[in-house]
């Protein structure tokens, strides 16, 4: 990068306030779009709800130094498989509010959110519980290498060589996903 | 930014749960199942930052098992509703023993 | 100091003893050789097939194209047979087990012999310590230390000359009497074995080695009582003696117990070294000894054990007379015997063993006076004589009571062999006119004097040896019994103690005036048998008659060999006023090195009882005995009697008596029925089939069918309520982190 053009990303030691406002902003849009995508009638809408769930993370990825993943977020969760889901609903027809049947009583409901508050509390508590020194890496390592080789390099260069294995193992799960995916749906001949 | 990214990451993820718990259409339960893995995802990223650049390959490998998953069970809900006429999930018992 | 004592007991007996080095060290044959005869009769028996015989009582019901050794000769229990005098097959290997059987035991009598002859020119009585040889160890655990050894000394080697002497004998007289029997090799292998074990009885060192022979003699006695085990009462007979037996074990093991626990030793040369320690009169000692008797009591069948001897009758004759009679039933004798030092240390122990043996006494012969079958008669006489002989050995008078166990051997076996061989003449008689009637009920015999005379007077000699007449073997031992608890009650340390208030001189007394009383009906149930059976006139039958006859020589022999110890058996301890006739007081000399210490003990200085008070005992006791045979001359009229088909029933007290005071059915209701009330209901049908069919195996199938069940619901097919209880789990295993 040629000196003097404006960092990328701030190094972390102070954040400016329009970046954490920024995160919290997609952060709470993020959520809000989850909610309603959980309390539509219309899988539809659900299904557009949580395509904006996902815009709304992967530019939270870009605010967290993973602009790979944001891009692959985009790219690959909401631009192919949240199309699948939509396919798959337009192909069964069911696109139209199913007033009566989808949702559960309020019984139900309130003991679900109960369970979820819990799971939340949980969850917090054990993820903030203890920070690893040993490995935490300084302040703004991460937009320092992405400065110097851009945002690819570091995952790939980890991917090929260390995790080399789990990556080609994984291509062989998408055939065999594929294949499977392809025998399941297929419309069997009506031999009797 | 760290612990607010596992603040949103734990709600993405309960709001998921009460998801599953909630719905009967099969299709929107399988979507709240991608929410869950996308609070996943986020927390790895979060951890990436800070730990290491592993947390972000294993979010790479996440989507790709995820997309294999969608579209292994999307199959499968065609099929099931091929054969039941109905996707939901109060109606599918016939794995009762 | 317990171990020190013991290690120098045995030291003494092996180092030094007189018997070291003579034939006394092929002491360890004498058992071996019938335990061979054992092994080679066995072995016969096992290589040939059982077939049902003359005396079988399963001949009745089998018709004659079955039978493979042609044997249809009836017993009294057969139907319809016809009268053709078929040929009996004796079996295969009859002649071998012939010479096998009683040849074994006629070597093992001449070792015997040999070892008594040195025994005596080794100084006889005056050898102090026993000569045990000791094979190896048997058992080694912790404290408890016993040695498979022999003990060889006065008191036993008196046993193994009865044991051998009578046994050739009887076995002798088996070869003639079982000749035509099936089962004749494993005749003679129970035999051989039942005196193998009675060996070891009276040979072990210690009393686990004894009781191993006393159990054993259990054994052998339920096989041969339930010889013919194809009919069920022989069967039954047989486990009712054993049973009987068991009961009486258990008193034996408890004492044997009791014993260990205190002395921390088992052998009698350690329990006599380490005896004084228990404590004189001590609860202990007495308690000890009460079991020692309990075991006497089932083996030697005294009140309340004695009823599996009259059924064992059962069995063929000289199996009665040879374990009925001379050997086994005398095992709880030659137990009290050995245990002198402990018994003379428990006079309230001692108190209990006289006056049970005085009530056995007096009961069993009360009850041979109405019985019909004559070897039931000599059954309950051997109960009464058993009697005599725990009065004897309890009242301290050891070497009285085994005295007359060796005359008892004597006549008593006599008495069996004498009437088997009247029942081999009435079988003989019955089953060629193909009669089913009793063969064993003097009402059915009579005036058999004329037909059977040697046997006649044979049994006339043991009749009066018993009756206790002079110069017959049983007067010298039953009036040394009586004087000797005359003397007692009036001086000893049994009149100084006392049970249940009343002191033990007055016991001694009423057990002395029981068994006059006992004495009296002796000689009068014996003279009937006599009468009833020899004498008056022929009640058989007309057919029979000409059938009856005499046993063969094989059989009358042995009976002339014991007729001739009835007569000089009783001079091997004579009194001192009858010094013409041999040795004063012989066996008490010979006997003095184990027994004497004891007897002393008991008597502790008493004085010797004046000629006077001796003499007129003994009168006292001739005029008893003759008074008895007399009354049972006069009152019992044998042409009167009536025979077995046209007998009606007894009335008033002699049903009572006929019926043995009804001892059998008040056992099945008080005790034999409760208790399989109890197997059958609470155990059987509660506990087994309810709890342990029904709880455990079939409510643990139905446990886990449940369990099954249960999670069978929770599969309900629902993706939803699989949801849920994934999150419930989750939250759970987050929470366990959450937490920690």
């Amino acid at each position: 990068m040629p000196p003097g053009s404006p960092p990328l990303s701030m190094p972390h030691g102070t954040l400016p306030l329009s970046y954490t406002f920024f995160f919290y902003v997609f952060g709470a849009i993020a959520v809000v779009s989850a909610i309603l995508f959980v309390t539509r009638k219309s899988p539809v809408a659900a299904a557009l709800w949580l395509v904006n769930t996902m815009f709304n993370l992967a530019a939270l990825y870009v605010m967290l130094d993973a602009q790979f993943i944001g891009a692959i977020q985009v790219l690959v969760y909401a631009g192919a498989i949240m199309v699948v889901f939509l396919f798959v609903i337009m192909l069964l027809n069911l696109g139209h509010a199913d007033a009566t049947t989808d949702i559960r009583g309020v019984g139900t409901k309130l003991v679900a959110i109960a369970i979820g508050i819990a799971l939340f509390a949980e969850i917090m508590t054990v993820t903030h519980g203890h920070t690893i020194g040993q490995i935490t890496l300084p302040q703004g390592y991460a937009a320092t290498q992405i400065m110097r080789t851009g945002a690819v390099a570091p995952i790939s260069s980890v991917l090929f060589t260390q995790y080399l294995v789990a990556f080609e193992i994984t291509s062989v799960l998408l055939l065999a996903a594929v294949v499977g995916a392809v025998i399941l749906a297929k419309r069997k001949d009506d031999a009797r | 930014m760290l612990a607010e990214a596992l603040f949103f990451s734990a709600v993405l993820f309960a709001i998921g749960v009460v998801g599953v718990l909630t719905r009967r259409n099969a299709i929107i339960v399988f979507m709240c199942v991608e929410l869950m893995l996308n609070a996943v995802n986020l927390t790895f990223v979060a951890f990436a930052q800070a730990y290491g650049v592993a947390g972000q390959v294993f979010v790479f490998f996440v989507m790709t098992v995820a997309a294999a998953e969608a579209a292994v069970g999307l199959a499968i809900i065609i099929a099931l509703f091929r054969h039941r006429q109905t996707i939901d999930l109060e109606h599918i018992n016939i794995l009762k023993g | 100091m317990l171990l020190l004592a013991q290690a120098a007991a045995a030291a003494d007996s092996l180092a030094t003893h007189p018997l070291q080095g003579t034939v006394a060290r092929w002491l360890w044959a004498v058992p071996m050789l019938p335990l061979l005869g054992f092994v080679l009769n066995g072995a016969l028996s096992l290589f040939s097939a059982y077939h049902v015989g003359p005396a079988d009582p399963s001949a009745a019901g089998h018709d004659h194209a079955d039978h493979v050794a042609h044997v249809d000769h009836a017993d009294h229990a057969a139907a319809g047979h016809d009268d053709d005098h078929h040929p009996v097959v004796r079996h295969r290997f009859a002649a071998l087990s012939s010479i096998i059987g009683p040849g074994v035991l006629l070597l093992a009598f001449a070792l015997v012999a040999a070892i008594w002859a040195a025994m005596r020119s080794a100084g006889g009585g005056a050898i102090e310590a026993p000569y045990v040889q000791r094979y190896f160890s048997w058992i080694a655990a912790g404290d408890l230390h016993i040695d498979a050894a022999f003990q060889l000394d006065q008191l036993s080697m008196l046993m193994m000359l009865v044991i051998t002497g009578v046994g050739t004998l009887i076995h002798v007289f088996s070869v003639g009497y079982m000749r035509d029997d099936p089962g004749y090799p494993r005749y003679f292998a129970y035999l051989n074995l039942f005196v193998f074990f009675m060996l070891l009885l009276v040979l072990g060192a210690s009393y686990p080695l004894l009781f191993i022979g006393w159990e054993g003699v259990g054994v052998c006695s339920y096989l041969l009582i339930g010889f013919w085990f194809s009919d069920k009462a022989n069967a039954d007979a047989g486990k009712k003696a054993f049973i009987a037996n068991r009961v009486g074990d258990a008193g034996f093991l408890i004492a044997m117990f009791l014993l260990f626990s205190n002395l921390h030793t088992l052998s009698f040369t350690g329990v006599h070294a380490a005896a004084g320690g228990l404590g004189f009169d001590s609860a202990l000692v007495t308690t000890i000894c009460l079991f020692l008797f309990v075991g006497c009591a089932g083996k030697s069948a005294q009140i309340p054990l004695y009823v599996w001897l009259p059924d064992a009758m059962a069995g063929p004759t000289p199996v009665s007379a040879l374990i009925h009679a001379a050997t086994m039933v005398t095992a709880g004798v030659y137990l009290v015997a050995r245990s002198s030092f402990l018994f003379s240390m428990a006079p309230v122990a001692q108190i209990v063993v006289v006056m049970i043996g005085a009530l056995t006494a007096i009961f069993a012969a009360s009850i041979g006076l109405k019985q019909w079958d004559i070897k039931k008669v000599l059954a309950y006489s051997t109960i009464s004589q058993l009697g005599y002989m725990f009065v004897g050995v309890g009242s301290g008078a050891y070497v009285a009571g085994v005295f007359h166990l060796v005359t008892h051997a004597f006549f008593k076996a006599l008495l069996f062999l004498g009437s088997g061989s009247v029942i081999f003449a009435m079988h003989a008689a019955y089953h060629h006119t193909g009669s089913h009637e009793d063969a064993q009920d003097m009402r059915n015999m009579g005036g058999l004097r004329r037909m059977l005379p040697v046997t006649w007077i044979l049994m006339w000699i043991a009749t009066l040896a018993i009756s206790g007449v002079p110069p017959f073997a049983g007067f010298f031992s039953k009036d040394e019994i009586l004087g000797s608890v005359f003397a007692r009650a009036q001086h000893s340390t049994i009149a100084d103690a006392s049970l249940l208030g009343i002191s033990g001189s007055a016991w001694l007394y009423a057990a002395y005036v029981l068994g006059v009383a006992a004495a009296f009906m002796t000689a009068v149930y014996m003279t009937r048998l006599m009468l009833y059976t020899f004498h008056g006139p022929n009640r058989t039958g007309e057919r029979e008659r000409e059938h009856l006859h005499e046993a063969p020589w094989i059989m009358t022999g042995p009976l002339v060999v014991l007729g001739l110890l009835s007569v000089v058996g009783g001079w091997l301890n004579l009194p001192s006023f009858a010094s013409m006739l041999g040795s004063v007081g012989g066996l008490e000399r010979w006997l003095d090195p184990v027994v004497g210490a004891a007897t002393a003990q008991t008597v502790a200085g008493a004085a010797e009882t004046s000629p006077g008070l001796e003499y007129g005992l003994v009168g006292f006791a001739v005029l008893i005995a003759l008074a008895g045979i007399l009354f049972a001359v006069a009152r019992l009229k044998p042409e009167r009697l009536p025979t077995k088909a046209q007998a009606g029933p007894e009335r008033g007290f002699a049903r009572v008596l006929e019926h043995k005071y009804y001892v059998d059915e008040i056992y099945d209701d008080a005790v034999v029925q409760p208790i399989v009330k109890t197997s059958r209901g609470l155990l059987w049908r509660g506990v087994d089939v309810g709890l342990i069919d029904g709880a455990m195996v079939r409510g643990s199938a139905w446990l886990t069918r449940f369990v099954g069940w249960i999670g069978s619901e929770f599969q309900s097919g629902q993706l939803g309520t699989y949801a849920w209880v994934l999150v419930a789990g989750v939250l759970v295993v987050l929470g366990a982190f959450t937490i920690r």
